[in-house]
């Protein structure tokens, strides 16, 4: 049996090389467990690989081919980012206070893909409960920038991008609650899509922020993400947050894309004094090439961008504290008892113990905010601005039909190069957390590579709530205009 | 030292946290800056703005009440980190 060459491959390429019988799922998955066992040992994006259950998933998906089933996604090995729960799996958030946790049940999105003929091959890396940039606050392993090995992937999907731009995965699953999915696209040159708040469900999905957080797929192409999206989008009984709007088809949406007539908005506040000015000209060029295709291009104003931030720290960590203090040492994950065998101590330690630094902190900072006499002046205040910043969106999105902007201020920063100033690695989710906080879909996708060290860029675009085939359109158009 | 009103003693009880008093100090300094930082919201009127609570404005969503298995006793006592065969096994708190 040859083995395949998954360094570049597609998944709507590999989908049609498996139509025609050039290959099977199970020679493809082979091919990604061979390329995982040879290569993954410089990059360190998968914390777990399933080689029995993939290999026995990928003679199901040839079982159902032979039968005449015939789908997007049949057949197609995806890596799971550390957060979802696949039944039979680890699932440890690349924590230590679930060690040991075996998933007893599949998310709806694990579900859906293997509905869909997909096959979860394997776990990957992020930061802890996916609080961070880098990847770096992984409790297990350091995961390094395929593009340069002496950089971050950047986070916290770091894992998820780390395997596709290595060449180790043709697709996997992230999550975004401030940037997790469209930053680590950027740093390693992939497409990652965060949908519109309540389109994909988040049932089995460990929650940080559950107002922020959305599922989605980090992707070689515009088009992958597009089949991923169809996959995993819609209504789900297990997540009333998910909302019962039809789900288009995301992936006919894509056929003759152009930017002609497009209304463009370029937010005059992304483009300031502290980002890299590489970053500039590159998102620059791009937005460049848009206005020489046909696209109306135009200056807009987000005046609350600058207070995105903190209404971000503000929100993100009240709810992380909420959603965090189920982990306590008595159902599942890490237990650890003082020597007075008390309950107190149960609690306090397995916690303490269990979770990280970069976890604490936050955890620390949202129970504060949420604490009596400052629920107010921060919590409450932090919505009302958060009000502020979605307006600000609305008023935009009247004028405009797509923002172009840029993903991170930097490229891929280096190992180690952050993780000693908290207040600054959070202030470079700048342009991705206003997302996040409107609801908005955006997606970042590969615009150049700097000229002196070739890092990669992203031009990040965002469209209003549940607008995924206009974003989807116009990052199929702005893909072809970049190549 | 910052004049951070956030006292991370405090916030570690409420949290179920038990740090060393380096790691108490570690974070009270880190805190500090982050604090300032956010305090800038304090700048803005906000007078007659609602809050954002949620990321789309939905409330009361209902499903059918339809009863669905759910996952059985052995499967979930299988992840407890201590367990009879029928409970989850806790320290004493009552003697």
């Amino acid at each position: 049996m040859a083995s395949i060459d998954i360094s570049s491959l597609s998944v709507a390429s590999a989908q049609d090389a498996l139509r025609r019988g050039d290959f099977t799922s199970v020679e493809l998955t082979q091919s990604v467990l061979d390329t995982i066992a040879a290569k993954d040992g410089a990059i360190g994006a998968y914390l777990t690989v399933d080689a029995d259950g993939a290999l026995a998933g990928a003679a199901e998906a040839d079982a159902r081919r032979r039968a005449g089933e015939d789908r997007d996604l049949l057949g197609i090995p995806v890596a799971m980012k550390d957060i979802f729960n696949v039944k039979g799996q680890p699932c440890t958030c690349a924590s230590r206070i679930l060690e040991g946790y075996v998933a007893p049940f599949d998310a709806t999105v694990v579900a859906r893909l293997r509905a869909e003929g997909a096959i979860p091959c394997g776990r990957v890396n992020m930061d802890e409960f996916a609080m961070g940039a880098s990847t770096e606050h992984s409790a297990f392993q350091v995961t390094r920038n395929p593009v340069a090995p002496d950089r971050v992937p950047g986070g916290s999907s770091g894992g998820s991008a780390a395997a596709v731009a290595g060449g180790l995965a043709l697709a996997s699953l992230g999550t975004d609650t401030g940037g997790s999915i469209r930053q680590p696209a950027s740093f390693c040159g992939c497409v990652g899509l965060k949908p519109s708040y309540g389109r994909v469900s988040r049932y089995g999905v460990t929650a940080f922020a559950s107002s922020l957080d959305q599922v989605g797929p980090i992707a070689r192409d515009v088009e992958d993400a597009a089949i991923l999206l169809q996959a995993i989008a819609g209504a789900d009984p297990h997540d009333q947050t998910c909302l019962d709007r039809p789900v288009p088809d995301y992936r006919a949406a894509l056929a003759g894309a152009s930017v002609e007539g497009l209304r463009i908005g370029v937010p005059k506040e992304y483009f300031v004094e502290g980002t890299d000015p590489q970053v500039m000209a590159l998102v620059r060029a791009a937005i460049d090439k848009a206005a020489a295709a046909g696209a109306r291009v135009e200056e807009i104003s987000l005046p609350h961008t600058e207070y995105a931030i903190a209404v971000y720290y503000i929100v993100a960590t009240a709810e992380a504290s909420a959603n965090l203090a189920r982990f306590d040492g008595v159902r599942y994950g890490r237990r650890e008892v003082g020597p007075d065998g008390s309950l107190q101590s149960l609690y306090d330690l397995s916690r303490t113990h269990g979770f990280g630094p970069e976890v604490k902190r936050r955890i620390l900072l949202g129970t504060w905010v949420l604490s009596s006499g400052y629920y107010d002046a921060y919590y409450n205040r932090a919505l009302k601005v958060r009000t502020l910043v979605r307006r600000d969106f609305e008023a935009a999105f009247a004028k405009v039909d797509a923002i172009l902007c840029p993903v991170a201020p930097t490229p891929a920063f280096k190992l180690d190069s952050t993780v000693n100033d908290p207040l600054q690695a959070y202030l470079c989710d700048a342009f991705t957390v206003p997302a996040n906080l409107a609801g908005l879909c955006g997606v970042s996708i590969p615009c150049g590579r700097t000229a002196d060290l070739g890092l990669p860029v992203g031009l990040q675009i965002l469209c209003p709530p549940f607008a995924e085939p206009t974003l989807l359109r116009t990052a199929r158009a702005m893909e072809g205009l970049l190549k | 030292m910052s004049d951070s009103s956030l006292d991370v003693a405090h916030v570690c009880a409420l949290a179920h946290f038990d740090l060393s008093p380096e790691e108490m100090a570690r974070f009270q300094r880190e805190l500090g800056p982050i604090v300032a930082y956010v305090n800038k919201l304090s700048e803005l009127d906000l007078t007659g703005i609602e809050p954002t609570q949620y990321g789309q404005p939905v409330a009361n969503v209902l499903r059918e009440d339809v009863v669905e298995p759910s996952l059985d006793r052995e499967t979930v006592l299988r992840n407890a980190p201590d367990a009879s065969e029928t409970e989850f096994r806790m320290p004493r708190i009552v003697e």
